[in-house]
């Protein structure tokens, strides 16, 4: 199988997309002859042209609700934010229009709509550009948020996300875009609402979402290696929906768990399955699930301190330890 | 406000002079309807029948039934929370917005919405939102989608005065310009935005939708209360979208009867009582209408009262409708969410939806 990065297989599923339904296009800043902010478009504009690849003005919420009401009328237009961090401004479109407007109209109304970019600290770009939303948006019943933590996952999230009849927001991450990892060539689709077990484990189930997999599964190397615990890693991949079965057999099996998470603590994806699985799995845990979050503040700049404040092996192997212990 | 009925230029306007009596008549009980059918879901909402808001378009009637009167069958409509108006002006009956205003679920909206969220796709007419000038993008996208689709057509979308100096309504104009896209945005301008007059709440030279020229949109200013007036002048901005897709901002001046809605206790304290007297006696669009029917020959004052009673016991029936109509049921709290789920694809089988347990 091939490698490919992160970034490329986002563009392979957006042409293949392209190419598949002529009401797909893909709207944002810098998204066409700009190749891209973080160059994940790059190439489209040259291939499908202005119509399927639209540059437009810095106004998220202008061109949120532009593609919110397009979809209202057939379009399935694939919007790039520049950062997700930028979805504040466009609040209004993205909560009450894209969230609710099938809900008001009773049905009667669909929103098929994607919103992808970056949502990730780690860059040193400071606390405005550091956002990481997926619990505040998954906590929008309507809408349908995602979180690939490999080229693979991002790809078949993406087609499934296009192919979607609600609103579906996909979480990236600009320390992976440049990453590789094997990816087939023939076509496939990873359907929203299934986790994915990325490394088998008996003794405690590291759960996590987005780069903190990678994160998680930094941990359970050192886990094996240096403390004899065989740590089980669960990809969420889906936040909403959850797959919460494949959490909660996970944790039967291992009867322990950390959650990995770069969201802050409070209200955090990690809360929401902390508190499921003292619901769900009490009897079969045999400590108190640990949670390892980004630090409680907003995201520093300072470089080597804002390694520190995100979630890291180091910190997940102290966390497991403890829980292990 | 000058009276502009007894205006030539604009019943002479080509898109007047080919209208029939039939279809003169209908914007009289067109208006009618509207108003009955408000008064009447008044009286319920003061019986506590309903909940929520509602905001009264009355006394603006000739802007929603005048405007949606030049619409094909690629013109779309979409519009903010004052929506009862423009809801019976494109065809919705007024069961099904009667019945919603009650929380019923054969209300257009099957209870979910209520009386900001009127919708009805199969009429052109996409709500109904409660958000100032959170329409006003959508309405750009609408209109965006015709042009992808090679359509002929437009997108009218309605706002209030208020909702101008939102910053979504100037990034949407923008980009209308900016890719010549056929909408055309219709400033009702009520003078009022909730209990803040205009002069206190906008900065303009000489009006509003002179604002449009900043960003290379032709515009127009014009009164409301005359059908023809806003036929004529409305039309041009329908044959510039058509013809050149290019975007409009008209400002038509109106005036509202009632307060902000229903809840607004200071609904006569922000104006005068001679103010809302004046516009009732000598702006009134459903008497101008009236009048100039007559004078015309098209109607005389018995049919034109009939009209009346029929658009009253028609909001009584709807009454009856909605207190007959059952309510949604709890189950139906989770229909309508998402599309995968209620159509139960593999897509919505797969995963938690919902979090209640």
């Amino acid at each position: 199988m091939a490698l490919i990065n992160y970034r490329k297989a986002i563009n392979d599923a957006l042409a293949e997309e392209i190419m598949r339904d002529e009401n797909v296009f893909i709207i944002g800043e810098e998204v066409a002859e700009y190749n891209g902010a973080y160059k994940v478009t790059e190439g489209l504009w040259k291939r499908f042209g202005d119509k399927r690849l639209v540059d437009a003005p810095i106004s998220e919420a202008g061109f949120i609700g532009l593609g919110v009401g397009a979809s209202m009328l057939g379009l399935r237009p694939v919007i790039e934010l520049m950062f997700w961090s930028f979805a504040f401004v466009a609040y209004d479109q993205i909560v009450n229009n894209a969230g609710c407007v099938r809900y008001m109209s009773g049905g009667l109304i669909n929103c098929p709509i994607v919103i992808r970019g970056p949502a990730n600290g780690g860059t040193n770009v400071g606390a405005t550009h550091s956002h990481t939303p997926e619990n505040i948006l998954a906590n929008v019943p309507g809408v349908k948020v995602v979180a690939p933590a490999t080229a693979y996952d991002a790809k078949g999230l993406m087609k499934s996300a296009i192919r979607d009849n609600d609103p579906v927001f996909v979480m990236e991450n600009t320390l992976l875009y440049g990453e590789q990892w094997e990816v087939p060539e023939e076509e496939y689709l990873i359907p929203l609402g299934s986790a994915d077990v990325k490394r088998e484990g008996t003794d405690i189930s590291l759960i996590a979402h987005g780069r903190s997999v990678l994160i998680a599964l930094a941990a359970a190397d050192i886990l094996a290696a240096e403390h004899n615990i065989n740590a089980e890693v669960v990809d969420l991949r889906s936040i909403r929906p959850l797959d919460e079965d494949a959490i909660v057999q996970s944790v039967r099996k291992t009867h322990r768990a950390v959650l990995v998470d770069e969201n802050k603590p409070f209200c955090g994806v990690s809360a929401q399955i902390a508190s499921m699985l003292q619901e769900k799995a009490f009897d079969d845990l045999d400590a108190p699930i640990g949670r390892v979050n980004t630090l409680d503040a907003p995201a520093i700049y300072s470089p080597p301190v804002e390694k520190l404040q995100l979630p890291n092996a180091q910190r997940v192997v102290s966390k497991a330890l403890t829980v292990c212990a | 406000m000058q009276s502009v009925a007894d205006s030539p230029t604009s019943a002479a306007a080509e898109i007047n002079r080919n209208l029939t009596a039939e279809q003169k008549i209908a914007f009289l009980r067109d208006m009618f309807r509207i108003r009955r059918f408000e008064q009447v879901a008044l009286k319920c909402y003061n019986q506590g029948k309903m909940g929520g808001f509602l905001h009264l378009y009355i006394g603006q009637e000739s802007v929603a039934v005048g405007t949606i009167s030049l619409l094909g069958e690629n013109d779309h409509v979409i519009t903010a929370y004052r929506d009862h108006g423009h809801a019976l002006a494109v065809g919705m009956s007024m069961n099904e917005c009667m019945a919603e205003l009650f929380g019923k679920a054969t209300g257009c909206s099957k209870g979910k919405g209520g009386s900001m969220h009127f919708f009805a796709p199969d009429k052109n007419y996409w709500g109904g939102h409660g958000i100032v000038a959170g329409q006003t993008p959508l309405g750009l996208g609408l209109a965006y989608a015709l042009k992808y689709k090679g359509l002929r057509g437009c997108c009218l979308c309605y706002m209030g005065d208020g909702a101008v100096n939102q910053g979504v309504f100037h990034e949407s104009l923008n980009i209308a310009s900016l890719w010549d896209i056929p909408v055309i945005y219709i400033i009702e301008n009520n003078q009022y935005s909730m209990g803040t007059s205009l002069e206190r709440s906008s900065a303009f030279k000489n009006s509003l939708s002179e604002r449009a020229e900043g960003y290379n949109i032709a515009w127009d200013s014009f009164n409301g209360e005359d059908i023809y007036e806003i036929r004529a002048k409305t039309q041009i901005a329908v044959d510039r979208a058509h013809n050149e897709s290019r975007p409009s901002v008209l400002e038509i001046a109106t005036y509202r009867y009632y307060g902000h809605s229903v809840a607004d206790a200071n609904a006569k304290k922000y104006r005068s009582a001679q103010e809302i007297e004046d516009y009732k006696t000598n702006h009134d669009p459903l008497r101008i209408w009236q009048k100039t029917l007559i004078e015309e020959g098209v109607i005389d004052e018995a049919t034109a009262h009939q009209l009346d009673l029929d658009a009253k016991h028609e909001a009584d029936e709807a009454v009856k409708f909605a207190e007959e109509s059952p309510f949604p049921t709890e189950a139906d709290i989770f229909k309508d969410v998402y599309y995968e789920v209620d159509n139960e694809t593999g897509s919505g089988k797969r995963g938690k939806h919902f979090f209640n347990d």
